[in-house]
């Protein structure tokens, strides 16, 4: 077969190579990237709403519990939790409640971003109602309580005696195109 | 001369189209090669204005946000610009001599290639001008810096660089058809020389990692137009997602512009040792080795984003393995050279310099595997200075070793001996002034990327200013020596050039003539 017969099929080949390592980039590797942190817990993502199950309390251990919330960047608002530590035991729901003011004179947007330390404790860390789950309109001068329900697993890792919750609060007001409510 | 190529005598029109409609892989690779330089120049401004305003501590030439967009646009220029086109511009004019092939197996694509990058490096560029000014977020571009805070022209950064990506995918695709299609009769692939096997392999290297970037960037263009949420964690994405896929692609692209080099140096070295390479056929498992393991040690340039404790042990074993078949390489090299009657012409002082300092960067990137001492040497001017001699001694030496090792067959005329040696001293000195010191600085925890720096680094960055206006100016001096050996350069007409060289290139006439290999050679 001759260079000019055979170039044609070589060409097509490694476009298409070429055509797949982008499709892959775009479409495999962030994917394959949350199933990665998703699995190992790397990154202290949350899972979404949970539905309590019966499970009996393990009233043998105290589960720490932290509570951290930060401003991102240029966020404006007062943001903190009205506890910033509570003790819990395994299997029991318990209330908590972070503070939110929005200082400025304009109406805004927020949403919250939980992650969870140690990474092994983020698939045990449930939350049935979480203010997370929705962002945030607060308008001008307004205040308001924002209620967490969590359950930590009684599976939770024997090592595992203080959990952190952090959460980050992101200024969304621009950003009404983002599908927010897809964000636990 | 009926189909020879039009010169300036033919007319002003004639010259500029034969240069614009061009397939001869030659002027394809001539052009290449100019482009390359003119962005060495232009990369190399701004390296200038960089050191000049870290000359001396405090703000004295320019805002530290125009300090930013100096430090982006010299990375950018300098990898997609200067160092990669000029590879390329090599492989152009050398591979179809090198293996007998009459051009390039698609040469209207290898038209294309060449003539989009110009307008990609024009919009890159004309950002400087644009309000807002051009890429202030380095040359890895990091979201959320390149997205949610970057300037509005990071659009055209982003156009740029996938015009960029388009233009090295179809200039790969073209050299890895040309070795598996147009060899002579007898020509296999254990006989091609090292310079061919190395661009074949980075070839593939590019057409598996280039869209890798246009991947990035592209979703870098839709977070900041469309909505999106690939890097932003405000909307359930990640920022360290754009670090992952940007070094999957910028791990195997340091290898992209470290393996043609290579291959440069195996083919000067022997020619001056006049001795044939050393384990020619380790050579070509070294680099086929290096190849693969660059795909999976990326994670390796962000040790510090919190990875789990087995991650960082996995990629810093995997990055150390690839000592081992570069030690392959730089062995082979010294063992070409032992006992040979070596003579040491500019190329090959180059050359030996690139052995020397390559290895040394090398050693450096060692340091920087070890994932415990890399927290602390994590972006600072350490980093700066293993990967300049890396880049510099690695890839713009060998460059400039294979420009004098072959423009006498190209041009057909000698350049001067005397000014490529003092050239050559004054940039290898020079060099090691301006990132010799680099090393101390980072060590002692100098950050990089800042426009001002504490009163303790004062002493060293100057010298390594002053180093780094040496070898700028020796560049000027090769420019020189360029231009006056093409214009006014003793004439020669020995078709082998060097008395110690081999390989297909050296059998056709000097200079080489507009067409050759019409017919193909028989290799025995």
């Amino acid at each position: 077969m001759s260079a000019d017969s055979k170039n044609p099929l070589l060409l097509a080949k490694l476009v298409a190579l070429a055509a797949a390592m982008f499709m892959f980039a775009i479409f495999v590797l962030p994917p394959l990237y949350d199933l990665f942190c998703e699995i190992t817990g790397i990154g202290g993502k949350t899972d979404s709403a949970y539905t309590a199950v019966a499970v009996e309390v393990d009233r043998s251990r105290d589960i720490e519990v932290q509570f951290v919330a930060t401003n991102n960047a240029t966020m404006p608002w007062d943001f903190y939790p009205v506890e910033e530590r509570v003790i819990v035991h395994p299997g029991e729901a318990r209330e908590v409640v972070f503070y939110a003011h929005n200082r400025t004179s304009n109406d805004m947007l927020g949403q919250a971003i939980p992650n969870v330390l140690p990474n092994n404790a983020a698939d045990y860390f449930h939350k049935t109602e979480c203010f997370c789950f929705n962002n945030q309109p607060l308008a001008a001068g307004e205040s308001a309580e924002l209620a967490l329900v969590f359950i930590v697993d009684p599976d939770l890792p024997a090592s595992v005696n203080t959990v952190t919750l952090s959460y980050t609060m992101f200024d969304i007001t621009d950003r009404t195109k983002v599908q927010v409510s897809q964000v636990q | 001369m009926a189909h020879g190529p039009a010169t300036l005598s033919d007319g002003l029109g004639k010259y500029i189209s034969r240069w614009v409609f061009t397939t001869n892989h030659k002027d394809i690779g001539t052009l290449y090669l100019w482009f390359s330089f003119a962005m060495f120049i232009l990369g190399g401004a701004f390296a200038m204005v960089i050191r000049a305003e870290l000359f001396q501590p405090g703000m004295q030439l320019i805002k530290p946000e125009f300090f930013n967009q100096m430090t982006t646009m010299h990375g950018l220029v300098m990898v997609f610009g200067a160092i990669m086109p000029a590879f390329v511009g090599l492989a152009n004019w050398l591979i179809p001599m090198m293996i007998g092939a009459p051009d390039m197996a698609l040469p209207r694509m290898n038209n294309l290639s060449f003539w989009i990058l110009p307008f990609a490096f024009s919009i890159l560029v004309s950002t400087l001008f644009m309000e807002g000014g051009g890429p202030n977020f380095g040359w890895t571009f990091y979201a959320p810096l390149s997205t949610t805070y970057a300037p509005d022209t990071v659009n055209y950064f982003i156009f740029g660089v996938h015009i960029m990506g388009a233009s090295s995918i179809m200039g790969s695709i073209n050299i890895i058809a040309t070795v598996m299609n147009m060899r002579a009769p007898g020509m296999t692939y254990m006989k091609m020389p090292l310079f061919v096997w190395t661009w074949v392999i980075t070839a593939f290297l590019l057409v598996a990692v280039m869209p890798v970037l246009a991947g990035a960037v592209t979703m870098m263009l839709m977070d900041i137009n469309f909505g999106t949420s690939f890097f932003d964690a405000a909307g359930g994405g990640d920022p360290v997602l754009f670090q992952h896929v940007f070094w999957f692609f910028g791990h195997p692209e340091v290898y992209i512009i470290i393996l043609p080099a290579f291959g440069v140096v195996s083919q000067i070295i022997p020619t001056f040792s006049r001795k044939p390479l050393f384990g020619y056929s380790s050579m070509v498992y070294a680099t086929a080795a290096i190849a693969f393991l660059s795909f999976v040690v990326w994670a390796h340039h962000m040790f510090t984003v919190g990875m789990p404790i087995a991650g960082e042990l996995y990629f810093m074993y995997a990055t150390m393995l690839i000592a081992v078949p570069t030690g392959v390489k730089v062995f082979n090299w010294i063992t070409t050279m032992y006992k040979g009657s070596l003579t040491f012409e500019t190329p090959m002082l180059f050359s030996i310099a690139f052995v020397i300092l390559f290895t040394f960067g090398g050693f450096t990137g060692m340091m920087l595997s070890i994932a415990a001492a890399d927290m602390q040497y994590h972006d600072t001017y350490f980093v700066v200075a293993h990967f300049h001699y890396v880049m510099v001694a690695g890839a713009v030496f060998s460059g400039t070793a294979a420009v004098y090792y072959w423009l006498p067959k190209w041009c057909g005329k000698m350049y001067d001996e005397t000014m490529g040696k003092v050239q050559f001293w004054i940039a290898f000195i020079g060099f090691n002034i301006a990132f010799m010191p680099q090393h101390f600085l980072g060590l002692a925890g100098m950050p990089r990327r800042y426009a001002d720096y504490g009163l303790q680094f004062a002493d060293w960055n100057m010298v390594s200013s002053i180093g780094a206006f040496m070898y700028g100016g020796a560049q000027i001096l090769f420019l020189y020596n360029v231009i006056r050996t093409i214009g006014w350069g003793k004439p020669t007409d020995d078709p082998k050039v060097w008395e110690g060289a081999e390989g297909l290139e050296w059998t056709v006439p000097t200079p080489a003539p507009y067409h050759t290999f019409a017919t193909p050679p028989e290799v025995k």
